[in-house]
């Protein structure tokens, strides 16, 4: 399996999604920004965690017009799967490839914690090895992460089963203390419609090592469920 | 003769009369403006050492795994495996006192480029805060914008802040204490130092444009603040941590390649002191022409370029012949590459501007300022101190201990810190093993079974009362911390933060804090191999507690043998390495509940205190401790309690009622303790771990249940406990 990490001048995430990529035993190549490069080869794009563009403006309103950001675009046409971590799912809100916004967190602090959160659909490239239902948990590490979608957007992401990951309490209650930002409806992360396109708050990456922080493993799932689709769809060079 | 003109001149470079002399007797002639300035900005305190330089060479600075002691921009040690670690701490308390968020931003840009500039990946960052009382609304500000200045930084650098401490005492009230380390790691062969050596080589500034900000910084830094300080805004830089976090790729990605003869961050006093210090160290010259240095602004005068603090800019001297490729490294990472000089043989710094020579100063004699033996006088505070009788202190009732124990927990300097670390990104990267709020942090060093176990400490009360036996303490507590991270202690930075040195009290805490520093150092096997001294600490005329910051480094051979302060399973036994003695002197139950800063220190056994960590180490080598946690501040009460936090276990606690009394028993801070559970399986091993290393040890209980009892003192439920101990700092906080 191939994934490509784009790189962005800011991007700081790369190297942990590399070593999530590599530590799961597939293979994680870098893309810088700048480049052309057709993506077809790969089985999945990931856009990382960091500050592109040192955030100026708004996270990721410059990361967008990269070129890189076109080649992207393309390969999603052609239901190639990207999933987007934390400042990657702000640029592809910012690229129109995901609906809503971000704005900062309610707290105006940025919030670097492990936090539960629940499987609100188990029928996409991205999480088809957990349950619906399932509470898991992930480090959240971020300023703007509080999702926004105005009440129509919303009532469209719940109807075509959208949301994927939302925020619970450790026992999967969805409340509002459980909330890290304030997103609306405790939204940790959507897909688009055809659920190719993954975008998401939370660091799946940061959770595959077991000696590594509270030996929370969780994020392997995510990256698990991703290599089992493109597995399944046959094809595929491992 | 000293005219009206020359004492303004002198005055506004900071210079006293004698070192204008000195100046005049080794050009042989007087300085121009420029030359005078730079003198001033070299000479200043911050820059130049001129009143502790003396002291910091009795430090020990070797060892087996020492590879670079100080005198350069970081110290470095081997840590196997072909790789070293790079650290260093610096403090950047007076940027802070006036501007926070800027000032603790870039107090932390400037110690991560003192990292890469050997050539090492930054792979942790650590955060030594002292602030006033939380009850005053300026101290508020003051604590939550360095704290976001840190964040905002360090979290776009995609660095780890993985530890730190952060204390609250009156004696910072006007002049904040924002010490900042960084460790980096990288293979031994890749090592490059700050060195301008290869007449000929082309000099070469890298990185952002320089403007006109923190024209003095470092002049600034070296001196006392006052309710003029305000007006010394223009003196703070200001940071922008995206253009730091390019430079640090492309300055990596260019040592990687080999061309590179000599690096060195322009920090205090900029294109000056990198300038003269590469120069100094190599034995040449340099030549540059301000003319050809990248601007932000029109009409800059040699003078501005020299001493702009323009943050995140280098000095590089990659091999002649090599420019285009720095160039085409740093156009990539969209950032400025200008050859700007030359390496030249005649020992000089020559400043040119458009070809013509602005100033012309031998660079060893920037770097040589001169060295002062201040007079020392023990103050006299310290008398009071020593003839402190403990009792007149009333011993609480039996039923009071479990309300003392709460205040104690929810007091500023005992509570939950997650409302700092929370803001900090501590685990991008993928290494961090032992996440904040343990004894010490643990980083994986990448590629390798290995980690680094790194923690700052210092308890400033007790080095106010006694600065040899305090500073003592400091060193033996970070290097139990590290132990109890499962870590070996190795080597340490010192964050040397006091008042005025030309106050003859202020140097004798000085000194005396060294001293203590080298007994400890020597004992422990963890030499100096480097850091930073801040000293003008002062508000109007008010002195901080001397607070010597240290900053230490241990190994793990493997991660897997990290250790955290959490209690991990129901049954476990609780045992207590060390001794329990009627000490309450300089705690900070006495402080907190009654009102006193007095009193002996505890007594601090070197030998004991090696045996006691040596056991642990040991312990931990045999994979049976389950958890480890020292003894500090609060005592034996509050270090089970902060055992209990993290998964809510409880304990039963049973301490022989002997000679000392309850509350030194309980809050007292005696030194070279900690708590460590194991299970009862391995009792008996154990016992043979402690009494091969002859050390006392007792049982003191067993984890069990939801509650804390402590004999018929304490018994409290942890829920409750923990509700008051990570509440208090963002209630606080969340006031206006």
């Amino acid at each position: 399996m191939r994934f490509g990490i784009i790189v962005f001048p800011g991007s700081n995430c790369d190297h942990d999604c590399k070593y999530a990529v590599e530590y799961l035993g597939h293979t994680a190549e870098y893309l810088w920004h700048a480049d052309h490069q057709d993506l077809t080869d790969y089985d999945c794009i990931i856009i990382p965690g960091g500050f592109s563009y040192g955030d100026y403006l708004r996270a990721g309103a410059i990361a967008r017009f990269a070129n890189m950001m076109e080649q992207v675009r393309k390969f999603a046409e052609k239901s190639g799967l990207v999933i987007g971590i934390c400042n990657g799912f702000q640029i592809l809100l910012e690229a129109g490839l995901l609906p809503g916004a971000m704005q900062k967190n309610r707290s105006l602090k940025f919030q670097c914690e492990y936090r539960s959160m629940v499987i609100e659909n188990a029928d996409s490239p991205f999480t088809n090895t957990l349950d619906k239902g399932e509470v898991i948990q992930l480090p959240i590490a971020h300023g703007e992460g509080n999702y926004y979608i105005d009440p129509e957007g919303l009532s469209n992401l719940e109807a075509n089963g959208q949301v994927l990951l939302r925020y619970t309490t450790p026992t999967g209650e969805v409340t509002d203390r459980a909330n890290p930002n304030g997103s609306v409806s405790n939204i940790a992360g959507i897909c688009n419609e055809e659920r190719n396109i993954f975008g998401l708050m939370p660091h799946p990456e940061r959770a595959v090592d077991s000696r590594l922080g509270n030996g929370c493993v969780d994020g392997r799932k995510i990256l698990e469920s991703i290599i089992t689709y493109r597995t399944e769809k046959g094809g595929v060079q491992c | 003769m000293l005219t009206v003109d020359l004492q303004e001149k002198l005055a506004f470079n900071g210079l006293k009369f004698e070192e204008y002399q000195k100046i005049l007797d080794m050009l042989g002639r007087e300085p121009n403006d420029l030359e005078l300035a730079l003198y001033g900005v070299m000479w200043s305190e911050h820059c130049s050492y001129k009143h502790s330089k003396a002291q910091l060479k009795t430090l020990p600075t070797q060892s087996e795994c020492v590879l670079q002691g100080p005198g350069e921009n970081a110290g470095i040690i081997g840590i196997g495996d072909g790789m070293a670690a790079v650290f260093k701490i610096e403090s950047h308390n007076h940027p802070s006192a006036i501007e926070p968020y800027q000032g603790a931003a870039t107090g932390v840009g400037g110690i991560v480029r003192d990292v890469f500039t050997m050539g090492a990946r930054p792979i942790a960052l650590l955060n030594s805060l002292r602030f006033g009382n939380l009850d005053n609304e300026h101290v508020r500000y003051i604590f939550g914008g360095v704290v976001a200045g840190i964040a905002d930084y360090g979290n776009c650098l995609g660095i780890p802040t993985v530890g730190g401490e952060t204390y609250f005492n009156k004696s910072y009230q006007g002049n904040p204490l924002v010490n900042a380390m960084c460790l980096g790691v990288m293979p031994v062969k890749e090592m490059v130092t700050g060195s301008a050596s290869g007449i000929g080589n082309p000099v070469m500034v890298v990185g952002a444009a320089t403007g006109r900000d923190g024209i003095k910084g470092a002049s600034f830094a070296s001196e006392e603040l006052s309710a003029e300080s305000e007006e010394k805004r223009p003196s703070v830089q200001v940071g922008d941590p995206f253009m730091e976090k390019l430079l640090m790729e492309a300055c990596l990605e260019l040592i990687k390649t080999g061309v590179v003869v000599g690096i060195q961050d322009m920090g205090a006093a900029g294109l000056a002191s990198s300038s003269c210090e590469m120069a100094s160290r190599a034995g040449t010259g340099i030549e540059l022409d301000v003319a050809l240095v990248p601007a932000r602004e029109k009409e800059m005068t040699p003078y501005d370029f020299m001493l702009s603090e323009s943050q995140e800019r280098m000095l590089v001297v990659p091999k002649k012949g090599c420019e285009a490729k720095v160039k085409e490294i740093f156009d990539r990472w969209g950032l400025n590459a200008v050859v700007v000089g030359q390496v030249t043989a005649d020992g000089n710094l020559t400043i040119k501007e458009d070809g013509v020579i602005a100033a012309r100063v031998p660079a060893a004699s920037l770097a040589d300022a001169p060295v002062y033996h201040p007079e020392s006088v023990r103050p006299a505070y310290l008398d009071a101190v020593e003839s402190f009788e403990l009792s007149q202190v009333r011993i609480p009732e039996t039923d009071e201990y479990n309300d003392i124990l709460i205040e104690l927990l929810a007091s500023p300097n005992l509570s939950s810190k997650a409302w700092v670390y929370q803001q900090y990104d501590h685990m991008v990267r993928s290494n961090t093993v032992v996440l904040p709020g343990s004894d010490a942090a643990v980083v994986r060093v990448e590629g390798t079974d290995r980690g680094l176990a790194v923690t700052t400490d210092c308890n400033s009360r007790f080095c106010y009362l006694n600065p040899y036996q305090g500073t003592m303490i400091a060193v033996a507590e970070a290097a139990r911390n590290v132990v109890c991270s499962g870590g070996k202690p190795l080597a340490i930075t010192d964050g040397m933060n006091f008042g005025n040195p030309e106050k003859p009290e202020i140097f004798y805490q000085f000194r005396e804090s060294i001293a203590g520093m080298r007994a400890a150092c020597q004992a422990l096997n963890t030499p100096v191999t480097g850091g930073n001294v801040s000293f003008y600490n002062e508000h109007s005329g008010q002195a901080i507690y001397p607070t010597p910051i240290i900053g230490m480094v241990g190994l793990l051979e493997n991660i897997e043998d990290a250790v955290t302060m959490d209690f991990k399973d129901e049954g476990d036994l609780i045992f207590l390495i060390g001794e329990t003695k009627e000490e309450l002197g300089g705690s900070e139950y006495l402080s907190l509940i009654h009102g006193l800063e007095t009193g002996q220190l505890p007594e601090l056994d070197l030998n004991l205190e090696k045996a006691i960590q040596q056991t642990v180490i040991e312990a931990v080598q045999q994979k049976i401790i389950k958890s480890a946690h020292d003894c500090a501040e609060g005592g034996l009460a509050v270090a089970l309690a902060e055992s209990t936090m993290a998964n809510g276990l409880g304990a039963e606690i049973e301490i022989e009622d002997g000679e000392v009394r309850s509350d030194a028993v309980l809050f007292g801070e005696s030194q070279s303790r900690i708590i460590v559970t194991i299970a009862g399986k391995d009792l008996n091993l154990f016992m043979q771990i402690c009494s091969a290393n002859t050390v006392p040890v007792q049982r003191i209980g067993q984890v069990k249940g939801d509650e804390l009892k402590i004999n018929d003192w304490i018994n409290a439920r942890v829920e409750l406990l923990k509700l008051q101990w990570q509440e208090a700092i963002p209630c606080i906080m969340s006031q206006r």
